[in-house]
């Protein structure tokens, strides 16, 4: 086992345990919120979808990195838009409108 | 080992994006803060991109054309800025198989381009191994969603499809998955090992969700959630980009936790809903053992007639469902519900978790038709209270308020949670026909005698109401 695969782990379980515990609190009601939400940041894919579509390494690659900079695109707009869209109408008794 | 100015800039960046998130998640935590905290994530995305844009140019100089960045990022922020604005909200399942899809597409190809630059044996075992995962998962994420928006848009039977052996075909391809990215470690540039790994990925995604039920999509949709997520992470193993393996970790948890949520308010195990194919089996049993089908015959009322206990009535509570979401009823039950408090009557919503096709589902829509959140209780909170209420509204719901769940251990639903609508002095059903439910389920409450069943479309029905209670 490599010291890059242990390091990794550690921040992959760390990262679950943190995530466990704020998500567990989330309620019912903006379940669909999160799961939206949680779309739009795993189109951090971008990360490497970018490297992969701006390399030298051949039209295949090049054509493969495009599509999956679009669709993790897609994920990262219009995920934010639509969690902020479904936000925007939770309201409270007496709030606006 | 002392990193370069930029790339410590870029690592410093990585961690803002990471921590972001995280507060972002946090917020979200709170109906009041939530906006904040898409915010946060928003900025946190923005620094994560131009954390990669800098390091691709300044420190690996990898990244040497621009032409097809630039493309896909005007295309898919064009499109994704499209589907955020104008998909309905009941169409909110359906979108969010969809971005399941384009998330296990990214990453599946993202792997693939990784094998391609890099194949053979200059890959680490660490990194073998983890573009293998990454590949199966992305591959699985991607047509198991697109199966899971073919059930709901309703162009894929969402009646269970199942065939013997199933369950041991499907277990001896996940098993062959795994050999094969063991036999990557050893050998890795056996390509066709690869390919088939990538392969047999977009199968399995296809026959694993085969099997699962329209009404089981809540959990079936955490779990590409949690898929995509898990993905993600193994692409940050294989590139050794933390952020990718922090987004992965939270994300792959959120679909996972949401996913154990609503399998338990179903009162089933995980295995259960994924190899139990439910829904396929219990018609012919239902309608042996169930309550009686052939007893007392359901309480048909008119609308004048439900109108008039609603007339009465001092307290709602309305029950939706999915049939709430299939009519686009939910600006109906809000213009009713306040034609009610005007009448002086105190109308409050139950929410069972696993309404409608996606956890949350129900809570949207109600949102969109402008009900304020604190009138939707959850069914712990609401569920002692049906008794001293005077009717209970159910709108389109249906296995979330059979007592068969309750008393008839042969009911394939025996043990899950119910909101208690039955006990209600009165409980009306708007149902769209007598016909069982999606999972073929006899319910007894239909024929109780404090039942009133009003058939015909929710909407217009609710609609009819409204009228009738403003003349």
């Amino acid at each position: 086992m490599s010291l890059t695969l242990i390091f990794g782990l550690y921040v992959f379980f760390l990262a679950a345990f943190t995530g466990y515990q704020v998500i567990s609190k989330v309620p019912h009601l903006l379940h669909t919120p999160l799961m939206a939400f949680t779309n739009a940041i795993s189109g951090i894919s971008l990360v490497g979808s970018l490297l992969a579509a701006g390399g030298h390494y051949g039209t295949v690659s090049t054509m493969l990195g495009a599509v999956a900079v679009l669709a993790a695109t897609i994920n990262v707009v219009g995920g934010f838009l639509i969690t902020d869209r479904m936000l925007r109408m939770f309201k409270k008794k007496g709030g606006a409108r | 080992m002392t990193l370069s100015l930029t790339e410590t800039f870029v690592q410093l960046l990585y961690l803002g994006a990471s921590i972001l998130f995280v507060l972002g998640l946090k917020d979200l935590g709170d109906a009041q803060t939530a906006r904040r905290g898409v915010l946060l994530a928003e900025i946190g995305m923005v620094a994560a991109v131009a954390g990669t844009l800098l390091y691709g140019v300044g420190v690996t100089q990898v990244i040497v054309r621009w032409e097809w960045i630039v493309v896909a990022l005007l295309i898919g922020s064009a499109v994704g800025t499209g589907m955020g604005l104008w998909i309905p909200m009941t169409k909110m399942p359906e979108r969010i198989a969809l971005s399941h899809a384009f998330g296990g597409l990214a990453v599946g190809l993202v792997g693939v381009v990784e094998y391609l630059q890099h194949g053979g044996p200059h890959m680490t075992t660490l990194q073998i191994t983890a573009t293998g995962l990454e590949v199966a998962l992305g591959a699985l994420t991607f047509t198991g969603s697109i199966m899971a928006f073919g059930k709901l848009q309703g162009f894929i039977t969402g009646r269970p499809v199942t065939y013997p052996g199933q369950n041991l075909s499907n277990m001896l391809m996940i098993v062959g998955t795994l050999g094969l990215i063991g036999l990557l470690v050893y050998s890795p540039d056996a390509s066709w090992a690869f390919y088939s790994v990538a392969a047999l990925g977009v199968l399995l995604g296809v026959l694993l969700v085969l099997p699962i039920g329209g009404a089981d999509m809540p959990v079936v949709i955490c779990l590409l959630n949690s898929y995509a997520g898990l993905a993600a992470a193994a692409t940050g193993f294989a590139l050794g980009n933390n952020v990718l393996i922090i987004c992965g970790a939270l994300d792959g948890f959120s679909g996972f936790l949401l996913g154990m949520m609503m399998s338990k308010a179903m009162n089933r195990s995980f295995a259960n809903v994924l190899f139990g194919a439910f829904g396929a089996a219990p018609e012919a049993k239902a309608v042996t053992e169930g309550a009686a089908p052939s007893g007392p015959a359901p309480n048909v009322g008119s609308v004048e007639e439900a109108a008039e206990v609603l007339r009465a009535a001092r307290s709602v509570i309305v029950v939706p469902g999915y049939g709430m979401a299939v009519s686009q009823a939910q600006h109906a039950v809000r213009d009713l519900a306040n034609v009610l408090q005007a009448n002086g009557c105190d109308v409050r919503y139950a929410i069972h978790p696993v309404a409608g096709r996606m956890p949350g589902h129900m809570n949207v829509l109600l949102a969109e038709a402008n009900v304020p959140y604190d009138h939707l209780f959850d069914l712990d909170v609401i569920n002692d209270d049906f008794t001293a209420t005077d009717v209970a509204l159910v709108v389109g719901a249906n296995d979330v308020v059979n007592p068969a769940a309750r008393s008839n251990q042969s009911s394939p639903i025996y043990g899950m949670p119910i909101l208690s609508a039955d006990m209600a002095k009165t409980c009306v059903v708007l149902k769209r026909s007598l016909n069982p439910g999606f999972a073929g389920i006899e319910n007894e409450l239909f024929v109780r005698s404090n039942t009133m069943m009003v058939l015909g479309d929710a909407k217009k029905t609710l609609m009819q109401f409204t009228a009738a209670l403003r003349e």
